[in-house]
Formats: C-alpha cells, sequence, structure tokens
C-alpha cells in the first residue's frame, strides 16, 4: 500500500508561538521550541518529524499563516 | 524519506494565499480574526474576484484588516460598516461588497445599521467575529458576552437583572425576509476551519449572484480580553459559547422578498 510522507516548513520569525498548531497535529509532530525568535516567542517547529503526513491541519488553524505543508506518496 | 527530499515544489499542498500580504498581523498570538482573514482571502483567491471584491473594514481589533488582504478596502466608522457597504454595493453593483465586523460593532453601537442593511436585503456578504468582547479597548462587556461572563466592566460577571441578556442577533437577522443565507460557524479545528470557508464561499457566490444578505457569524475567541491562553480559550468556547450560540445554518433560502428586488433593478 502506498504510503504517504509529509513535511511543514514553519515561518519561525512570524510565528507567534500560540500553539494552536501544536494541538491541531493527529500525528504529535509539533512542539513549541524552547528557543525563541527575534520578537520573543517560542515558535513552533517539528519535533517528531517522522510522524507527519501532510495533512495541512496544522497550517489551517494557524492564524497568522506561517506553515507551508509538502506530501509525497511513497 | 528525509525532509529535505519532501520539501520540494512538486510536493507542496499547502501555502499562504497570494492575497495575504507580507505585513505581520497586529493580533495577539491565537486571536481568531487571523484565520478568518486567511480563509476570506482564500475564498476571494478561489473565486477570482479580487479586482472585483471590496472590502468594508469595522471599529474594533479588525479595523487594520486592510492592512492585510490585498483588494480595495474602506475603513468605516463604528459600526456603519453596513451602511457603507450598501452605499458602495449600489453605485458599483458589479462589485462584490462585504463588510468584516465584530460583536460590539455589529450588535453593539452599529445594531441598527446591520438591522436594515439585512433588512433591505442590500447584496453583499457580512462576516461577523462574535468573541462575547470588547477586544480592541481592553475586555469590555459586549451585547454577545454571556451570563456570568467576567469582563472589565463585569468584574462579578454579566448579571442578566444589571446587564440584560446576550443579544443572539444572528436568530433576528435570520428573521429578516432581505436575508438569504445566515449561518453560524467557528474556526478553531481544522474541521470547523474547512467548514467555515464552505460557508463564506456560499455567501460570495449569494453576493455573485445578488440574491440578498448573506451572514456568516463566527463563534470567535479573544484570548487576551477572556484571559485565558489560545488553546485553552478555544477549550471555553466550545464548553460555554456553544451551547448559547450553537452552530449551524439558520437560514439558506432564496430571498423571500421578492418585490424588493424588483424595485431595484
Ligand atoms: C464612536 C465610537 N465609540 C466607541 C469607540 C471605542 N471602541 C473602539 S473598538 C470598540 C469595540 C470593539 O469591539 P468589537 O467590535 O467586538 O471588536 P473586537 O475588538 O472584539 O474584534 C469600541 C467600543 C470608538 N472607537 N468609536
Ligand atoms: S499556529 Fe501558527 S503562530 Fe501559532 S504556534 Fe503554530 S505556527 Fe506559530
Ligand atoms: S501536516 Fe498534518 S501531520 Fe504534518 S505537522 Fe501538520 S498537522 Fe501534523
Ligand atoms: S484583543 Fe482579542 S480580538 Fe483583539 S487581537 Fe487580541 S485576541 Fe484578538
Ligand atoms: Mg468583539
Amino acid at each position: 500500500m502506498a504510503k504517504v510522507v509529509g513535511a511543514v516548513v514553519v515561518d519561525t520569525e512570524e510565528c507567534k508561538g500560540c500553539g494552536l498548531c501544536v494541538v491541531a497535529c493527529p500525528q504529535q509532530v509539533l512542539g513549541q521550541n524552547k528557543q525563541v525568535n527575534s520578537r520573543g516567542y517560542h515558535f513552533s517547529f517539528m519535533e517528531n518529524p517522522e510522524a507527519c503526513i501532510g495533512c495541512s491541519n496544522c497550517a489551517i488553524v494557524c492564524p497568522d499563516t506561517c506553515i507551508t505543508v509538502y506530501r509525497v506518496r511513497v | 524519506m528525509e525532509v529535505k527530499d519532501i520539501i520540494k515544489p512538486e510536493n507542496l499542498v499547502y501555502e499562504k494565499p497570494k492575497l495575504l500580504t507580507e505585513n505581520t498581523m497586529h493580533y495577539c498570538p491565537g486571536c481568531t480574526h487571523g484565520v478568518v482573514h486567511r480563509i476570506v482571502a482564500e475564498v476571494i483567491e478561489d473565486l477570482n474576484i479580487q479586482e472585483r471584491t471590496i472590502g468594508v473594514s469595522p471599529v474594533g481589533c479588525s479595523v487594520f484588516a486592510y492592512n492585510y488582504i490585498d483588494i480595495d478596502w474602506q475603513e468605516a466608522a463604528h459600526g456603519r460598516a453596513p451602511a457603507v457597504a450598501t452605499g458602495i454595493s449600489r453605485v458599483n453593483p458589479d462589485k462584490v461588497v462585504f463588510t468584516y465586523q465584530g460583536d460590539g460593532d455589529l450588535a453593539s453601537i452599529g445594531a441598527a445599521e446591520i438591522m436594515h442593511a439585512c433588512n433591505r436585503g442590500e447584496d453583499i456578504v457580512v462576516i461577523f467575529i462574535n468573541n462575547a468582547i470588547y477586544g480592541m479597548t481592553g475586555g469590555q462587556m459586549a451585547p454577545t458576552t454571556l451570563l456570568g461572563q467576567v469582563t472589565a466592566t463585569t468584574p462579578c460577571g454579566r448579571d442578566a437583572e444589571r446587564n440584560g441578556y446576550p443579544l443572539k442577533i444572528t436568530e433576528l437577522i435570520a428573521q429578516l425576509p432581505g436575508t438569504s443565507y445566515v449561518t453560524r460557524q467557528s474556526a478553531h479545528t481544522p474541521a470547523s476551519v474547512r467548514k467555515c470557508k464552505k460557508a463564506i464561499k456560499k455567501a460570495f457566490q449569494n453576493a455573485l449572484d445578488k440574491k440578498g444578505t448573506s451572514f456568516v457569524e463566527v463563534v470567535s475567541t479573544c484570548n487576551s480580553g477572556w484571559r485565558i491562553n489560545p488553546v485553552d480559550a478555544n477549550v471555553w468556547m466550545e464548553e460555554n459559547m456553544f451551547p448559547y450560540y450553537p452552530v449551524g445554518d439558520m437560514k439558506d433560502a432564496e430571498r423571500d422578498s421578492k418585490e424588493a428586488h424588483l424595485k431595484k433593478n
């Protein structure tokens, strides 16, 4: 059976660290970085990248549209 | 497969709509305004009506909406967006005109304007962000504030005897013959965002088809005003707002008043 793998790119400077993408992800891919961006926000990142299925759930709940999503069948 | 092999242009499935500008939104982290702005931008892009669409922005946190969606805009005085939209739409019947308003703007100071625009059945779209509070001015009680809800002006919680009851203005608007589509949505989960986009797209299509007023309420959070973090604010909204402001379509019909339509043409 074809498997789908995904990956996201977070615009770390635009991210406000609200955490809404973290709870929207069905695969527990995302986490909030211990580091902060130049505006002091704990930006979101792929803590668990191999679990991403490229569903875009994180991207569509983000109020600041910081997430770009990629998906490929393997 | 390595992440760098997945992140390639041919594998792109979601990116920021081109209609959203590069300006960083001034909203608080997690604010629903940002999500709804993006949905509106996507709908305008999908319908390919960028050149025909004119937005009317309110007074409230979304006063600067015109900085974020790359279309023509007009800023209105507090609550008067439906009256301004009426003028724009009547002078330019080929344009698609929408208002974007908060609950203080629409249900308090602008209660008369919204009622009459909807009752006249203006061919406009109304996007109504109900976060049960005056966000911009520091979290005072709005007409939509729930009973018992603590705000800057109801420190002991809203009390019906003192403050009256939370106003279900969308239910009132659904009674008006000039409205063709009246719905209440939310935009806090992936599924609700997708549904909300469908509703907003239908509303814009109705405006293109001159079907009368389409009204989309989005039950929203104001985590700063509520003094709750963004993730918990969504939970609070589900537990407290949804029982009083249930999501779903209230009306989806051709305009009842055919006479009003005839008079205008
Ligand atoms: C004529 C007038 N009266 C009062 C105000 C103060 N004021 C600014 S925004 C606002 C309420 C905003 O609340 P809402 O419409 O719910 O928008 P939100 O910020 O919650 O999105 C008020 C009362 C004003 N700017 N102009
Ligand atoms: S939803 Fe957007 S702004 Fe919020 S933490 Fe995730 S990427 Fe950052
Ligand atoms: S695309 Fe889907 S699986 Fe991947 S991080 Fe976003 S929500 Fe999680
Ligand atoms: S005050 Fe409330 S409505 Fe205004 S930007 Fe902040 S969270 Fe959003
Ligand atoms: Mg409000």
